[in-house]
């Protein structure tokens, strides 16, 4: 398996000439509705049966988040904050399921030295190719939203595809198919993004004066999207960025400074085989009068 | 040796290709994983994945061997008066013409700034390899610091390879400089040109 989509790609990971592009696709999205969520986590188990992983059992760590953090072997994790909301005078539990965000602008893809590791298809998922993959683990310096995992045995970064072998056949994403609220949704992103602004009106006139979709535009967009009853303060679920963008230390060392790094270096090897050219070597012998030598013509 | 004069011992001309060859390793193999015109590079290594395997060990080996080099070459490398002069006649020197040059010691002063160079960008090469070396360090440092280690550490990579490519040209283009490193010998009028100072002192013995 090269990459699912061989004709549908957008971007490839350290490739300077156009991919395999000839079809063009709808950008899709799934929208994650937060103030639907049970947190009952089918989502969870829906990813890891799909995808055929599990993960280790661990252990409680007092707290609903389980796993506590996303790994290698499970790609998306309900994160389960208890918000104090002062100004309503009410407990709320916010949750949100956290996983691959599918940026528009990816800063694991812009990261990443190898070539093919990781493609984003013209439909906007996110994929990486496993077997492209060194190990490098660029990907996470790259990543706004700390999402790519590498696993130990296999020393490869894995991450949620968005299900793109699922959508490259035409179906919705397994935690799309299993989700019993409909709190997540699979379409178009044109059709998810207007499906978002109906649950918004509906949040405000449930008294969620700062509803809002969660689409950042730091990062172009994402391919996932959230429903915030919050979205003013994105960062009270979970920590979720508040603006997120690719950082300006990886921009700079994967974008102006790598190009001119290796422009820099060959002008100096240039610079040196013309001085050649033009000046030539110091051979002392040619040059400074030899004192002894001078002796001896004496 | 007849009209010769003794420029490095065995070990010093061992460390110095030591460092040689293992700084071309991690050069190239760290260029594999800079810029995607040299990702083909990771071939001469057995592919991506060995290449960022063997990268990180490649530079570790580099800095051991560089520090053998340094802790021998250091009391040679102090900039004094004379260096500072001798840097504002560069443009003679570039154009090779003899002029009245001040008195060059065993290195000049050109020479001298390529060490300190290379010091310096070892040494943080060296420290900021950890910060995102995988599977083994990187986990450790917040991400903010993973993310600065590895701009310094390419950036800080360009310029050794620059100092390097000048240091290469330098000893073609001065005749007497590649031999000197080889065999050990220089004949004693490449010293007395090119070294008066160090000259002066080697002989006096």
């Amino acid at each position: 398996m090269a990459s699912l989509q061989s004709l549908d790609i957008k971007q490839r990971s350290a490739t300077t000439t156009s991919s395999p592009s000839v079809r063009r696709q709808t950008e899709v999205s799934k929208l994650i509705d937060v103030s639907k969520c049970i947190g009952c986590k089918a989502c969870q188990v829906a990813c890891m049966e799909w995808n055929d992983i599990r993960d280790e059992v661990g252990v409680n760590v007092g707290v609903y988040d389980n796993p506590p953090n996303l790994t290698e072997n499970s790609w998306t994790v309900m994160r389960f904050t208890e918000y104090e909301n002062t100004e309503a005078n009410r407990l709320e539990w916010l949750i949100r399921k956290d996983g691959c965000m599918h940026c528009a602008d990816p800063g694991c893809l812009k990261a990443c030295p190898s070539p093919g590791a990781i493609v984003q298809y013209s439909n906007g998922i996110v994929d990486f190719v496993q077997e492209n993959c060194i190990g490098c683990g660029y990907c996470v310096a790259g990543c706004p939203f700390d999402v790519p995992r590498i696993s130990r045995k296999d020393n490869k970064a894995y991450k949620c595809t968005l299900c793109s072998d699922r959508v490259a056949v035409g179906l919705e994403p397994a935690c799309v198919k299993t989700c019993p609220t409909g709190a997540i949704t699979f379409g178009s992103k044109e059709d998810m993004i207007e499906h978002g602004q109906e649950r918004i009106v509906d949040l405000k006139e449930r008294g969620f004066q700062n509803a809002g979709l969660y689409d950042p535009p730091g990062v172009g967009g994402t391919h996932v999207m959230y429903v915030l009853q919050h979205a003013d303060r994105p960062e009270i679920y979970h920590g979720l960025p508040n603006d997120p963008s690719i950082s300006p230390t990886v921009s700079l060392w994967k974008g102006a400074f790598k190009p001119l790094a290796l422009l820099a270096m060959g002008m100096t090897a240039l610079g040196g085989f013309f001085h050649y050219i033009k000046v030539g070597r110091y051979d002392v012998d040619a040059h400074a009068p030899d004192e002894e030598h001078e002796e001896e013509v004496r | 040796m007849n009209g010769m004069i003794r420029r490095y011992t065995d070990s010093e001309r061992i460390n110095h290709w030591i460092v040689a060859i293992l700084f071309i390793l991690s050069g190239l193999s760290g260029l594999a994983l800079f810029h995607p015109a040299t990702s083909w590079l990771a071939g001469l290594f057995g592919g991506g994945p060995w290449t960022r395997v063997l990268h990180p060990f490649f530079g570790v080996f580099t800095f051991v061997a560089f520090l053998a080099i340094m802790a021998r070459f250091w009391h040679h490398n102090m900039i004094n008066q004379n260096d500072r002069k001798w840097l504002t006649m560069m443009g003679d020197v570039i154009a090779n013409r003899d002029a009245a040059y001040p008195e060059v010691g065993k290195y000049n002063a050109a020479q001298k700034l390529l060490f300190w160079t290379l010091v310096t960008c070892m040494i943080l090469l060296f420290v900021t390899g950890f910060l995102f070396w995988r599977p083994w360090f990187a986990q450790y440092f917040p991400i903010g610091v993973v993310r600065l280690g590895a701009l310094v550490h390419s950036l800080v990579a360009t310029v050794a390879i620059i100092a390097v490519i000048v240091h290469i040209y330098a000893a073609i283009w001065v005749k007497g400089a590649i031999g000197g490193m080889t065999t050990g010998w220089v004949s004693e009028k490449w010293a007395r040109v090119h070294h008066p100072g160090w000259y002066r002192e080697v002989t006096r013995r």
